[in-house]
């Protein structure tokens, strides 16, 4: 391996936490926001996201980019491949986001909610300066893990040819006929994202008991 | 013709697509939850010695994404002079990866399981092969079951991934469909009602499996 092979995969490096990045910030906002909607419990809409997060959830990543990629120009839409892959992870992660933080509203103390109406609080202020921090505390670890559900997923989108932290190492080999090296580089590296994310998992949580006692 | 009707006249390309995703799926998941209880096995003490290896392997698994090792078996294998087909790799990589998680499942469970219990096996006889068998595993996969279901689903999902290692299956099948019909919509969402309805019969066995392990007094222990 030569100084580009190991410029082309840190370049895939980046695709792939550029790409995730994006998608773990919409998934997570998103998430929010339909968990919010199905507290509020709309007939039809209820029973719509029931449906879409059961399916989301079953659906693999692959066939949801490669669907989403293929079948855009039929709506008449033109997605760029980082738009349809974005697309695909974020559709993917925010299901199971959705339900992490509909939990953290379930188990969220009566008293504390109480306790802010007795004082006058309106619901929104009540959301927003007494439920959403601790929420946030109490959901984060969950939440990273499913960050790094993510990034093991994805690999997915080099279907639709996004060169991403895998596919580079196909493009390195097919020049140098030596595929293991630039593979273990891209295992160290995958390593390298994953195991920050679980530390930060492991310290979100006992942030989390902390405030649980 | 409508789209529907080309789909309908190509079903058994489908349905061919749908055995050999199963096939994948079943003897992977056979082979994960055998090396998984073989892993469970070789940590419980039997040899210290080998137990921060297996750690270490078990947590280095957990840090990969399912396709990179896929690529390890199928491209970089070769390397050592050990050349396995798209197949065999495929359900090797699955077999491996999930092997490590349902372990990880396995262990987790195991750091809670009653002392007493073993004290007592101990106290008349049983061998340490005999206990794991007889005591230890049975309780801890019935009481792991909600967690092996999710696993079950996430491993039938990752078989999706083998279509970029050339592996013909589910969604290999919509995607050579839609390349040679142009009708991508159609073709996946059959594809995706397929894994759905394999996800959602999943959950039921799982579902009825934890009435059978409540009938049995699973839960009470």
């Amino acid at each position: 391996m030569n100084a580009s092979a190991w410029h082309m995969l840190l370049e895939g490096a980046w695709t792939t936490l550029w790409i995730s990045g994006v998608s773990i910030a919409m998934g997570v906002t998103a998430g929010l926001i339909l968990a919010l909607i199905r507290l509020a419990r709309v007939p039809v809409i209820d029973q719509l996201l029931v449906l879409y997060i059961s399916l989301a959830r079953a659906t693999p990543l692959v066939t949801l980019a490669l669907f989403i990629f293929l079948s855009a120009p039929t709506f008449g839409l033109q997605l760029d491949r980082n738009v349809a892959g974005i697309l695909a992870l974020t559709l993917n992660t925010t299901a199971f986001n959705a339900e992490i933080w509909r939990s953290a509203f379930r188990n969220f103390s009566r008293e504390q909610r109480e306790a802010a109406m007795a004082t006058g609080m309106t619901p929104w202020i009540t959301f927003r300066r007494i439920m959403l921090p601790q929420m946030v505390i109490t959901s984060l670890p969950g939440l990273i893990n499913e960050m790094s559900f993510l990034i093991k997923g994805s690999p997915a989108i080099a279907v639709i040819g996004i060169v991403d932290l895998t596919r580079v190492t196909n493009r390195i080999s097919a020049v140098t006929y030596e595929p293991l090296p630039p593979i273990l580089v891209a295992c160290v590296l995958y390593m390298a994202i994953i195991g920050g994310l679980v530390w930060a998992q492991r310290v979100a949580e006992r942030r989390a008991n902390r405030l649980a006692v | 013709m409508s789209n529907w009707q080309i789909l309908w006249q190509a079903r058994d390309q489908f349905w061919s697509g749908f055995l050999s995703t199963m096939t994948i799926f079943g003897c992977a998941i056979s082979a994960a939850f055998v090396i998984g209880c073989v892993l469970l096995y070789l940590l419980e003490g039997s040899r210290p010695r080998l137990a921060v290896p297996l750690r270490v392997f078990i947590d280095g698994m957990r840090m990969l994404p399912f396709l990179i090792l896929a690529y390890l078996l199928y491209y970089g294998l070769p390397s050592f002079g050990i050349r396995l087909d798209a197949w065999w790799s495929g359900v090797g990589a699955l077999a491996v990866y999930h092997g490590c998680y349902i372990a990880e499942i396995f262990r987790g469970s195991r750091l809670t399981f009653p002392p007493g219990q073993i004290e007592a096996a101990q106290a008349h006889g049983f061998t340490r092969s005999k206990m794991f068998l007889r005591l230890i595993l049975p309780q801890i996969v019935m009481q792991t079951r909600p967690l092996l279901g999710n696993q079950l689903i996430y491993a039938l999902k990752d078989t999706a991934f083998l279509v970029i290692i050339t592996v013909q299956e589910l969604t290999a099948a919509a995607n050579s469909l839609s390349g040679t019909y142009f009708i991508p919509t159609e073709a996946f969402i059959v594809v995706i009602g397929f894994y759905w309805a394999v996800s959602i019969v999943m959950e039921v066995i799982v579902k009825q499996c934890g009435r059978f392990g409540s009938r049995r007094g699973f839960d009470n222990v």
